[in-house]
């Protein structure tokens, strides 16, 4: 069972601006020239669609967009088993020596992020990998941080947030009221 | 050991939760648990586009292909689906092996366990053996079914409903005829039990009386023992080699006559929907079940069958994997929770 709760959490449209400008920022100090913009399913793909775009306007990055699924790199297999709706990892350019943008709803564990590595490694080695993701929940049981986030938010331990699309995207808190944390 | 012995399957191939963690045969598994393998193969299906196409999902984990029946092409794809996986594979002939010097299948089966085995494939030339193959071996240990005497070969039912649904969508409109030696023939049980349990709403056989089942009208489907009849506006069509090392009488006047009256011709499929596919679990016949210009030409879809086939071993096999691992650790935990 799940309630809504009320919390001070910005809207989707404002943390994707303050993402943008980050993130422009961000590769110019770095000096990263025309990244890959990479797509976590499903939450990562519908927020990297409009940075893509953004950063495609702008001139700062040329490539399509690449997406990745990380279902069959989860490492809970052992204790759900396999989710069948897996959606297909797609790489429309190479990645070997290119710089990668990756793109997430929400840094929790940071496990999401380890299995997505593993899966970018098996397709040939980035010169970098920058995460970006709309939300840090201070969460991380592994040691992986955000390069960029949008808000810092600290959840109770009896809380999840969770990312609403493709259209019209809402970030909605809920509290989880079973035995199962 | 008969078909008589074979005990209703369901509760030994799921785990407490429902998880597959055998797959011996289609049935007693729920229509979701159908669904669920069919989706899980379309999404290997996607992988195969990709220029990797290996998952880690049973990594270190040992595949042990035990064939006591020959098959080149079930034991291939069986072997390649378990290297997508990167499992490591094991493949044993066991014809070659210490069964022909007298060791019981049980002593195989302890000695391979003994070696750390998570999985066995199983195909034997008696009905009811992946069974008691399940039911003999360490808890642990997945069976898998690739095809027992007469009983079942529920990978390839899979493999066929998957092939149906990815050119067809929905099963909920299907008319499809099996057609062929259907007493023999544990592909086509196992066809039965899928296309029913999915629900395709009009299911047909196609034979002469000698190769029908005795107690075929109990399945309830129509059967027809001419094609003009049986194929008419059907949309999928299956046809079935002659298992003749399985026929014990003379059931058939000659090859020749069985391809004149039940040989799918360019001239008897028009007959079905102009745009039915047509189907053949393999090895074909050229000339007797089915001409060759049906076979190459642009309604078969023999070869979608064989590439689909890796696939949804590859599912059966991560499914079972994965309700063999999600029981272990479920039975830990409730050890850890006794004082």
């Amino acid at each position: 069972m799940c309630e809504e709760s009320p919390v001070a959490l910005e809207e989707v449209n404002a943390l994707q601006e303050i993402i943008f400008k980050k993130l422009t920022a961000y590769l110019q100090i770095k000096a990263i020239d025309n990244p890959i913009v990479i797509g976590i399913h499903t939450g990562g793909v519908w927020l990297a669609k409009k940075l893509h775009a953004q950063l495609s306007q702008k001139g700062i990055v040329s490539e399509p967009l690449g997406t990745l699924d990380i279902s069959f790199y989860r490492d809970d297999f052992t204790r759900v088993g396999l989710n069948p709706k897996v959606k297909p990892s797609d790489f429309p350019v190479p990645t070997e020596g290119r710089h990668v943008v990756l793109v997430d709803d929400v840094l929790m564990s940071g496990r999401t992020i380890r299995a997505a590595m593993n899966v970018l490694f098996e397709y040939g080695r980035p010169a970098s990998i920058t995460l970006v993701t709309l939300l840090d929940l201070n969460a991380a049981e592994l040691p992986i941080k955000a390069d960029i986030t949008g808000q810092q938010l600290n959840l109770e331990r009896n809380q999840r947030v969770k990312l609403t699309g493709p259209e019209n995207l809402k970030l909605t808190i809920k509290t989880i009221t079973t035995q199962a944390s | 050991m008969g078909l008589a012995a074979i005990k209703d399957s369901s509760n030994i191939q799921l785990t407490d939760n429902g998880q597959l963690r055998h797959f011996l045969s289609i049935e007693g598994l729920p229509k979701a648990l159908l669904t669920e393998i069919l989706d899980t193969a379309d999404s290997f299906i996607s992988m195969e586009q990709q220029s990797v196409k290996k998952v880690p999902l049973l990594r270190g984990k040992t595949v042990v292909n035990l064939f006591f029946e020959s098959s080149t092409r079930t034991r291939t794809t069986f072997e390649l689906a378990a290297k997508r996986l990167s499992a490591d594979v094991l493949n044993l002939n066991i014809s070659t092996s210490a069964t022909s010097k007298g060791e019981t299948l049980l002593d195989t089966l302890k000695n391979l366990e003994a070696m750390a085995s998570d999985m066995f494939v199983v195909r034997h030339s008696q009905s009811g053996a992946a069974h008691f193959i399940a039911e003999k071996v360490t808890p642990n240990i997945a069976i898998i079914n690739a095809g027992d005497g007469r009983h079942a070969h529920p990978t390839q039912a899979m493999l066929d409903t998957l092939t149906v649904r990815r050119h067809k969508g929905d099963f909920k409109q299907l008319s499809v005829a099996i057609v062929g030696d259907i007493l023999h023939s544990r592909v086509a049980r196992s066809l039965i039990q899928a296309f029913t349990t999915l629900g395709v709403p009009d299911l047909r056989l196609i034979a002469p009386n000698t190769l029908l089942p005795v107690n075929v009208d109990a399945l309830g489907l129509r059967v027809f023992n001419r094609m003009a009849d049986g194929l008419k506006d059907v949309d999928v069509v299956i046809m079935l080699r002659l298992q003749y090392e399985r026929m014990q009488t003379a059931l058939l006047p000659s090859q020749h006559e069985f391809y004149q009256l039940y040989g799918l011709t360019r001239d008897k499929l028009k007959y079905a929907k102009p745009d039915a596919i047509v189907m053949h679990p393999g090895p074909i016949n050229r000339g007797v079940e089915i001409s060759s210009d049906v076979a190459d030409g642009k309604q078969s879809v023999i070869l979608d069958q064989v590439s689909n086939g890796i696939a949804v071993r590859m599912a059966v096999m991560s499914m079972t994997m994965g309700g063999q691992m999600t029981q272990q650790s479920d039975s830990l935990k409730r050890l850890g929770d006794e004082p």
